[in-house]
């Protein structure tokens, strides 16, 4: 029974679904990561994704137009950063708990629209597959890798960007440095408040993003608390990556692809509980984490108040 | 800034007193003299979203059906999302005290809040499902559905329908309804043809629709041609059959209208038949003690075959045929 | 240090203003709530009988007023230990799933063994809940101070975790064998025995575990403010280098508060069962069993300032909101989606307001050369000095 696992079908559809699974975390935790970077915890990316996913859902349904859905979605998302940022940088609020204030709003606004202006539960036409032109063509890889929509693609784009911007540019390099001392960055005349608000909002703008590519992209639908906690992964992914955004990809991809495979391990029949087929992506993440020897020590001021002395 | 602070709190916290009295004479309004008598109130509590397109909305529309009937005759009050037992209890406590005539609790897991608020209400009449157990108490009537006929006439239409002879089902978690669904619906299969291959996924969750829509994915890479589940985060596994242009089996709604080309059949339930005979029996006077069982007989439960798909006079018939008899007592649906 | 200004005007003022410092998060709340008017108006409902029936539906009643005690003693206790957590700056927001552990450990025992006196078996519960829940904390620690493993990531999986084995206990081996047999198939245990079950304050809901709850506050108190213990474990939450260099041993008094906070969630979830529910009964989901009292309980505790003597009002107020808000569905019909936005407006604003509060704090300590309203800012103060 487990050999059955070994064929090739099924190696091809762990792997493309575990790069479905993936997409919505690599947006909401590379966001994330942006606002880590610089000090900034916020716990309330499953409220910016659900907000997101029903706006994106409800634009799009009405308007028939997903760029303007997806468009939607990241001022929804932006609207939920600015208020986030406002609340952390300009009131000093407790992070982790201002976090789950925006989450239960999030939560509630979205179920509150959905009941008040949809009502049923119906579809829309999302984002296409599209098969990149060459690549798509390939055997096997090319079913595996290229014949995705094109939110998924974007999502794995953003890995390559997000490390360029923050290792290679002077924005990242001042999103680091309020990280990690927001005392000498203020000192050299970098606004410790103007970077967090840019990737507080940057990061509400990715969380619409990713609830999005759950409503019109990866499924057609909008279903009440559809998000199912993704957001929280996404926040525990940060950490499993160090911070870093390939080693996010990393921890995106090991948690999406040990989630697909257990799907496989239940369809194929091999005897396990589904309670513990379903538990295997977290465990296995937990574990990967715990041996991993390399491990970040994150940004130094993350979670810590900065209050400009006169 | 303090003392704006202040006035605006005592302002508040005023309004709100003003507003905790302006309560009680309206809960006491009087009975308009020489009309016809009060309207009958009822209150359901149920623990899912009136629109999940699930168990909740199920018991949501048989309310709507019925004060479409009733018009003026009724008034009911509906509370949604009570998956905390505690907070439940609390409203079917509430319910009750407010003089509610009858009060739904529309969840299984409600059942020891039930047992214990029923008889500080002797004038109420608490009705509960889905189970079958009425704690002898006399103001309890239980109502359950006997899912796994649905299931069963589902299992076979798609053993008939199957051409891959591989069949998915995914499902949320291990338990109640969905369970017996389950068992319904591969008993029909297997009845059809034994050699069928019916595969169970459970994701563990009620809401996490893409992983539903992964499975679904994963059913279909692994041979599957007809899909079928339970509970609210279908909806994606049901996009998915539709992209794949395959065919999709629902329960508890009507889901027909989601996916017109995909949806061959959903077993809908119609819980207003129970509640006419729940509400009928109040006016007679009693107040509990009945079980009842939403059946394929007694049109508490109906397949409700989509119009826009084709199915062929053979499947038709046989439908009619095991509809038949599973009513009148000739099939007997084995248990796993 | 400017010196005692010893007129009573000033020291009226003074009391004033602190008291109405303390009260921040109550003007907060109504500032949520003034907001949320505004979307009830929208719904079409009266915000007036709304919230009339919010304040009536938390307070209103003997029966009510109970059903919040009864709201607040999960939040008080998963507040405590909250107030530990937070002090030894841990973020531990696996409130739920050690919830889960504890109740399911506790939960097992009382159904296994039934030939004990009730008093013995409801004291060997407790302990197993704070047992279970311990152990879902302590992994966590033992994991952030000698792997590195970041704790609101150990946390997160944890919690899922845990549903997952609740799910399969409550469906599998430790379903109620009547439950077995039915057609129904409800994912619960048993019911407790009679004798097993906490003693309630007939005919309200009201059990004795509020008791045991303002008794272990007061026992927190004293462990984070009189003991060595508590000392150290404030100490490194305020900095664990300048800890270590004080001697203590920083990795293990990480364990020690996550330990701590755990235990405290574990004997909440016991509490559920032994004083609520009397069974153990899953959804599916962590919230179906837990209320949310895991989140809401670390709301609870910043609502008391981190201070577990004040957690206690703080809960009762906490849980009042949430009974009311419930309340409030009822009369006015609103969508219940409404009240979780509400929740998180509240909580939004009661976070936002601590800036206020800490600021008219300074004001004051300036102008009346009043003492810290912290009392171990002081201590910590002093033994920095000594230092």
């Amino acid at each position: 029974m487990i050999s059955d696992l070994l064929s090739a079908t099924v190696i091809i559809g762990i792997i493309s679904s575990g790069i479905r699974l993936t997409t919505p975390y690599l947006f909401a935790s590379i966001g994330e990561m942006f606002g880590q970077r610089s000090g900034v915890l916020n716990l309330g990316v499953e409220g910016q994704m659900l907000l997101g996913s029903f706006v994106a859902f409800y634009v799009t349904l009405k308007t028939s137009n997903l760029w303007l859905g997806l468009l939607a979605a990241m001022g929804v998302g932006a609207l939920m950063g600015l208020a986030m940022a406002f609340v952390t940088v300009n009131l000093h609020a407790t992070q982790g708990i201002s976090g789950i204030g925006f989450y239960l709003f999030g939560m509630g606004m979205s179920n509150l629209l959905f009941q008040k202006l949809v009502g049923t539960v119906e579809g829309v036409r999302g984002f296409q597959k599209i098969s990149v032109p060459l690549l798509g063509k390939i055997p096997v890889i090319g079913e595996i890798f290229f014949n995705h929509n094109a939110l998924v693609y974007l999502a794995f784009l953003l890995v390559p960007v997000a490390w360029f911007v923050l290792n290679k540019t002077t924005l990242g390099l001042k999103i680091r440095a309020v990280g990690e001392n927001p005392e000498a960055a203020d000192s050299l005349g970098v606004s410790v408040a103007g970077i967090r608000y840019l990737t507080v909002i940057m990061g509400g703008v990715f969380s619409g993003i990713a609830g999005a590519s759950l409503s019109v992209a990866l499924l057609n639908v909008f279903q009440q608390n559809m998000t199912a906690g993704q957001g929280f992964i996404a926040v525990a992914l940060v950490y499993f990556g160090s911070w870093k955004p390939f080693g996010i990809l990393g921890g995106a991809l090991l948690f999406s692809m040990v989630n697909a495979l257990q799907l496989w391990i239940q369809v194929l029949g091999i005897p396990i509980p589904a309670e513990l087929a379903v538990m295997m992506p977290y465990i296995l993440t937990l574990l990967v984490l715990t041996l991993s020897v390399s491990k970040g020590r994150g940004p130094s001021a993350l979670t810590k108040v900065f209050e400009r002395e006169g | 800034m303090k003392k704006v602070f202040t006035l605006v709190s005592v302002l508040l916290v005023v309004a709100m007193f003003l507003g905790a009295c302006a309560q009680t004479p309206e809960a006491e309004s009087p009975a308009t003299g020489g009309e016809t008598s009060e309207p009958l109130r009822i209150a359901v509590v149920s623990p899912s979203s009136i629109n999940d397109l699930a168990f909740t909305q199920s018991i949501s529309d048989a309310l709507i059906v019925l004060k479409a009937e009733m018009g003026d005759d009724l008034e009911y009050a509906f509370t949604e999302n009570m998956f905390v037992v505690d907070d439940a209890a609390a409203a079917i406590r509430d319910y009750a005290t407010k003089g509610y005539d009858i009060v739904i609790a529309h969840g299984s897991q409600y059942g020891s809040s039930v047992q214990e608020i029923a008889p500080d209400f002797p004038e109420t009449v608490f009705a509960w499902g889905t189970t079958v157990d009425t704690f002898g108490l006399p103001n309890v009537h239980a109502y359950e559905a006997a899912s796994d006929q649905g299931g069963y006439v589902n299992g076979v239409m798609a053993g008939m329908l199957t051409k891959s002879k591989i069949i998915g089902v995914v499902g949320p978690i291990e338990t109640g309804d969905a369970k017996l669904y389950v068992d319904g619906f591969v008993a029909g299969v297997k009845s059809v043809d034994p050699s069928i291959d019916v595969r169970v996924t459970y994701i563990g969750s009620f809401s996490d629709v893409a992983l539903a829509a992964e499975a679904a994915t994963t059913h279909i890479a692994a041979g599957a041609d007809i899909l079928t589940g339970s509970a609210q985060m279908v909806v994606g596994a049901i996009g998915k059959a539709e992209e794949a242009g395959l065919y999709w089996f629902g329960t508890q709604a009507n889901q027909n209208a989601f996916a017109p080309k995909t949806v061959v059949a959903s077993q809908v339930y119609h819980w207003e038949v129970i509640l006419r005979e729940i509400i009928s029996l109040h006016a007679a006077g009693i107040m509990g003690g009945h079980t009842f069982s939403a059946t394929l007989q007694n049109g508490g439960q109906v397949i409700t075959i989509n119009p826009e798909i084709e199915l062929s006079e053979e499947i038709k018939t046989k439908v009619e045929e095991v509809i038949a008899g599973i009513n009148d007592g000739s099939i007997v649906i084995p248990k796993p | 240090m400017p010196p005692k200004q010893a007129t009573s005007d000033l020291r009226l003022k003074d009391r004033a203003g602190s008291i109405f410092d303390q009260l921040m998060p109550i003007f907060a709340t109504l500032a949520a709530l003034l907001v949320g008017a505004i979307f009830l108006m929208l719904l079409g409902a009266n915000p007036l009988v709304a919230y009339g029936a919010l304040a009536q539906g938390a307070f209103g009643s003997f029966n009510a007023f109970t059903e919040t005690l009864v709201k607040a003693v999960p939040l008080l206790l998963v507040g405590l230990g909250t107030c530990i957590a937070y002090r030894g700056s841990v973020t531990n927001i696996g409130g739920e799933g050690q919830m889960i552990i504890g109740a399911i450990l506790s939960t097992w025992f009382g159904l296994t063994f039934t030939e004990l006196p009730g008093w013995l078996a409801i004291i060997i519960a407790m302990l197993l809940g704070i047992i279970g829940g311990m152990i879902w904390g302590g992994i966590p620690g033992i994991l952030k101070a000698y792997f590195n493993v970041n704790e609101i990531l150990s946390t997160v999986m944890m919690n899922a975790i845990a549903v997952q084995v609740m799910n399969y206990l409550m469906r599998g081996p430790m379903i109620d064998p009547v439950q077995r047999e039915a057609a129904s198939q409800i994912p619960q245990t048993a019911r407790l025995l009679e004798t097993y079950r906490l003693p309630r304050l007939s005919p309200t809901r009201l059990h004795m575990g509020l008791l045991i709850a303002i008794l272990l506050a007061v026992a927190v108190y004293f462990l984070l403010w009189r003991t060595t213990l508590g000392y150290r474990i404030r100490a490194v939450g305020q900095s664990q280098p300048a800890s270590k260099y004080g001697g203590i041993d920083v990795k293990k008094h990480i364990v020690v508060a996550l330990l701590l906070s755990g235990a405290f969630a574990g004997l909440a979830g016991m509490m559920q069962v032994y004083g609520v529910n009397y069974r153990m009964i899953t959804d599916g989901s962590a919230t179906g069993f837990t209320g949310n009292a895991g989140f809401n309980g670390i709301v609870a505790a910043l609502f008391g300032q981190l201070h577990p003597l004040i957690t206690i009002p703080a809960s009762v107020l906490f849980g009042g909101l949430l009974v009311g808000a419930n309340a409030m569905q009822r009369v006015v019909q609103v969508p219940s989606a409404l009240i979780t936005a509400l929740n998180g407006l509240v909580v939004v604003f009661v976070v936002s307001s601590e800036f206020f509060r800490r600021r008219s704090q300074k004001r004051r300590q300036s102008q009346f050369g009043t003492e810290l309203a912290e009392p171990e800012d002081a201590e910590m103060q002093q033994e920095a000095g000594e230092a």
